[in-house]
């Protein structure tokens, strides 16, 4: 992973404060705490189940924690609990500094409408109003997502599945969030395509200086893409570190299992 | 205190929990330093723990106990007891890493992957690509093959591009893990000289190599990994 720029910076973007979630009696998430800094990306691995998803949607202020918060810094500086931002706040931050990358493109993408204007769409909330320069930027971000403009005009329905993913991931970036959070993105694509992808995701993350929490449970997507990882298992992270410290010396019995599960190509 | 690497004491042993949580000692009592301008060679047989010392030192693998002290910006910094952040910026801007391996970027060029180290530390990319395109030339890496990525290229060659891309930053402290392992004798001889080198311009190295002529060429120093055999 390149480390441009990395972590010079000494307030950290994101702090999570011994979070836990419970569905009724299911412990989905136990007493998380760590700190994302700007340009870093964190990787959460462990198999389904293991509450990383669960954890995802409490960091990005989805889900309401049972106990413990989240703080955000704000683009002024100030870092604000995320359980005391107003609903209206809260889509703001949505919209503008955040973005969220789906496994499922369809979830995260307005199918129907075309290319353009589901780029087009995040650059108007945020109060463009110029048809050109909108449809221009949209351009350009296919461009970089290396989606053939003459496609502008259709819609991702009739995408194929690595060129709906780039697309989501344009929508995401166009307002340059500082923040993506990522639910298995390369999920369910061929090989191929997600070699593409995560070349694509790789620079792109390294060039904006993104901060990017990752939930995979493909280790070798942890490799190429993350500074850090934290291993989940039954709602508790058990091992955390360098993503290459966590990958070659794993500590724990649950880690060394996930680890010696590869199979080598 | 004016060493580069200063270890003291480091211990390592891996628990196999899938193995019923049998212990592994790998090596225990480590303590060596490496000045600057020095190669210091690392020697034993296969097993030994040369290379775990080696990605000690990198924060590769973690410490058991002990001290990896390294001269960081000016300030030392224990890299078994670091942050992560820590251990990432030691390695942009202080500690260099050539392995005998490529981790093959898919899609980058040859000279891209060699000029990554320069441009991560803010030089120019046309500066950056000159630089590489030299190293990658006294290297014997044809003109022609720079701009393909170099997954699909022999052994011999993606690791001509490691070392180029290991040898290309001015990063104070390099460490080489087999650097000539399987290259031809012109291509032995220059890295020979390329160590030389770093040599003259104050850069610590650490090094294993097996080839007795190429260690007595590069090594100042030999320290002998087997006196830190871990008692079992």
């Amino acid at each position: 992973m390149a480390d441009q720029d990395l972590l010079d910076n000494d307030e950290p973007l994101l702090v999570a404060k011994s979070l836990s979630k419970s569905f009724g009696r299911i412990a989905a998430c136990r007493d998380v705490s760590f700190s994302l800094y700007p340009g870093e990306v964190l990787a959460i691995v462990g198999e389904s189940g293991s509450g990383k998803s669960t954890l995802l949607q409490l960091l990005s202020g989805q889900l309401a924690a049972s106990a413990g918060h989240v703080s955000y810094r704000m683009r002024d500086g100030v870092a604000r609990d995320l359980a005391t931002l107003g609903e209206a706040e809260r889509r703001f931050l949505f919209r503008t500094d955040w973005g969220f990358v789906h496994q499922d493109p369809a979830q995260g993408l307005r199918m129907a409408v075309s290319a353009g204007a589901n780029v087009g769409e995040r650059l108007m909330a945020v109060g463009w109003n110029h048809y050109g320069r909108i449809r221009d930027t949209a351009s350009d971000w296919l461009t970089r997502v290396e989606i053939d403009t003459a496609r502008i005009d259709d819609a991702p329905r009739t995408y194929s599945g690595g060129m709906r993913q780039r697309l989501q991931i344009a929508r995401n970036l166009v307002t340059e969030p500082r923040l993506v959070f990522m639910d298995e993105p390369t999920g369910g694509l061929d090989v191929s395509v997600q070699a593409r992808l995560l070349d694509l995701l790789r620079s792109l993350v390294a060039e904006l200086h993104l901060a990017v929490i990752i939930v995979t449970h493909d280790l070798a997507v942890a490799r190429l893409l993350s500074h850090r990882v934290m291993v989940m298992k039954g709602g508790r992270v058990i091992e955390t570190g360098l993503t290459d410290q966590v990958l070659d010396d794993p500590r724990e019995p649950y880690t060394q299992l996930l680890v010696s599960s590869i199979l080598p190509p | 205190m004016t060493a580069m690497i200063d270890v003291t004491d480091a211990k390592k042993t891996f628990t196999m929990h899938l193995q019923g949580g049998i212990e592994l000692p790998v090596v225990s009592g480590v303590t060596f330093h490496v000045d600057p301008g020095e190669c210091v060679v690392l020697s034993g047989p296969s097993g030994a723990g040369k290379s775990s010392i080696l990605k000690m030192i990198f924060g590769n693998y973690r410490c058991d106990s002990g001290r990896i002290g390294i001269r960081h910006r000016g300030a030392v910094i224990d890299l078994a007891s670091a942050e992560p952040r820590q251990v990432l910026n030691v390695r942009r801007s202080t500690i260099g890493y050539v392995s005998q391996f490529l981790r093959a970027v898919p899609r980058v060029a040859t000279i891209d992957v060699v000029a990554e180290p320069l441009i991560v530390n803010g030089i120019g990319r046309p500066d950056a690509q000159a630089r590489a395109g030299e190293l990658l030339h006294r290297l014997n890496i044809p003109e022609r093959l720079w701009q393909l990525p170099p997954a699909t290229f022999s052994g011999g060659e993606q690791q001509r591009v490691n070392i180029a891309r290991g040898f290309i930053s001015d990063l104070p402290i390099l460490l080489l893990d087999e650097p000539t392992a399987s290259l031809d004798a012109a291509n032995r001889s220059v890295v020979v000289e390329l160590v030389a080198e770093k040599k003259r311009q104050g850069v610590a190295m650490v090094a294993i190599v097996h080839d007795d002529e190429i260690r007595h060429l590069i090594a100042d120093r030999i320290v002998d990994v087997t006196s830190f055999a871990a008692a079992a």
